[in-house]
């Protein structure tokens, strides 16, 4: 399967994936209450930053894996590689600041030839680091391999995307061999430690719902996980983080493909909880891309949707307080962040 | 009004059946939400109970709502079906075990 970009679609464009959210589908008029309107609701129009605590870098758009729902439309195919230079940028503006956690994305992320060399130089900096690990990248190629004790070696915090403790459910959103793969690594991480009471190795996962719904309760669908996963393949993690699709990239185009994009954006507005709005993550990170510029969030980052702040709009021009006094950039897919108990890359928001 | 006597939008409208008697609405869904809690099943159990109760009284709003809440609970599609099977294998026992009746009839005014 081919990225979006590769295959020349009309949705690898970014405007025409705001103007489906905004007017619906080509040919269909079709409008929600906008995003706006339900913050202006509850007073939190413009949506303010509560202090910016997490520095989210996406250092490229290459991955081995085609996602269904990815909302990077990463991909094998994708180029776009943060270069050495604009690492250290990053370092630099982080050397420099008050902030202490750095979560590393992508793609990827490890696909990144200076990955290893970033995460060294950013540990020196005594920052905390997330990092974003597809699991099947660690038997990707030799290569990858000791990611596992390269992580232990620097305590690196590690999110993985495992959509369901069922190999039915994770081949269909993430392709097939994926779950029997992430298995592996997962055993693989337990190996190092990660995930095992009393390590200090945290080792979460991420579902996303295979399909067009929304997810259940998270803590409910952590205890299946746990039992599941322990009884099946002896593995053992922290804790799940139950987020919400994006109704943005490639599971845009599947929601119009399969025909689930009214529905699925009437469920979002529908569920839209003041509480989790309040709670939003962009209010806390701000999102680097790959080639430097800033944004409110990796799915802002994703729409082109540039951070509102004329001061600070690239790495090279950082600026904590004038990006701490912004407004943040909201449009219809925030929907998703705010729908039931809300969803952020930490999983829900109200709990 | 519309000319079909079932309409998916009109799912949409259950909360409103309240309009018309208020209290007794209002209870029927405190009732319901209590029903469906954790509690010694779990939320996701009770959702597949749903399944097999809604096509054993086979009303397709209830089908609708629950096959959509089950399957977002997690229950594969196998699942799912089995617990129809349930529901049409109860029903269908249901009527052949009325053959019982109706052989101990034919028995009674047999020669």
């Amino acid at each position: 399967m081919k990225s979006l970009k590769a295959q020349g679609h009309f949705l690898s464009d970014s405007h025409h994936q705001i103007d489906v959210l905004e007017h619906g589908e080509p040919g269909k008029e079709y409008r929600l209450v906008p995003f706006q309107q339900n913050m202006e609701r509850i007073t939190l129009f413009p949506l303010k930053p509560t202090g910016i605590e997490i520095f989210q870098v996406n250092v490229g758009k290459m991955c081995n894996q085609v996602c269904k729902h990815c909302h990077v439309d990463a991909g094998p195919d994708r180029k776009e590689i943060m270069t050495r230079d604009t690492m250290q940028l990053c370092l630099d503006t982080l050397r420099n600041s008050s902030i202490k956690i750095v979560d590393l994305t992508g793609g990827a992320p490890e696909m990144n030839p200076d990955f290893r060399w970033f995460v060294e130089e950013i540990k020196k900096l005594g920052k905390h680091i997330i990092v974003r690990c597809n699991l099947t990248i660690l038997l990707a190629n030799k290569k990858y391999n000791d990611l596992p004790e390269f992580y232990k070696q620097h305590n690196i915090e590690i999110v993985s995307s495992l959509p369901f403790y069922t190999a039915d459910r994770t081949d269909r959103q993430r392709g097939n061999g994926v779950f029997e793969d992430s298995v592996k690594a997962l055993q693989m991480l337990n190996t190092a430690g990660y995930g095992v009471e009393g390590s200090g190795l945290l080792l979460n996962l991420v579902y996303n719902p295979a399909g067009a719904f929304l997810p259940p309760s998270q803590n409910a669908l952590e205890l299946e996980y746990k039992q599941a996963l322990r009884s099946k393949f002896n593995i053992e993690f922290n804790h799940l983080f139950a987020i919400t699709n994006m109704p943005i990239g490639r599971y845009l185009d599947y929601l119009l493909q399969s025909g689930n994009y009214e529905t699925y954006m009437e469920k979002l507005t529908a569920a839209f909880n003041p509480v989790a709005a309040k709670s939003v993550m962009c209010r806390n990170t701000i999102s680097v891309s790959w080639d430097g510029f800033l944004y409110d969030c990796d799915f802002n980052q994703m729409l082109d949707l540039p951070v509102d702040c004329k001061q600070s709009k690239h790495l090279s021009e950082f600026n904590l307080e004038a990006l701490n006094g912004r407004n943040i950039v909201l449009n219809q897919h925030c929907y998703g962040c705010t729908a039931g108990a809300g969803s952020s890359c930490g999983g829900v928001v109200t709990e | 009004m519309s000319n079909h006597y079932y309409n998916a939008e009109d799912l949409k409208k259950f909360s409103t059946i309240g309009q018309y008697q208020k209290e007794m609405g209002d209870k029927f869904f405190a009732w319901y939400g209590e029903v469906f809690k954790d509690s010694a099943l779990t939320a996701r159990e009770k959702s597949l109970i749903a399944v097999a109760v809604s096509h054993a009284v086979q009303c397709p709003y209830c089908i609708d709502a629950y096959s959509s809440d089950a399957f977002e609970k997690g229950w594969s599609e196998a699942q799912m079906m089995e617990a129809v099977h349930v529901a049409a294998a109860i029903k269908g026992g249901a009527a052949l075990v009325h053959g019982v009746q109706m052989m101990n009839k034919v028995k009674g005014i047999a020669m």
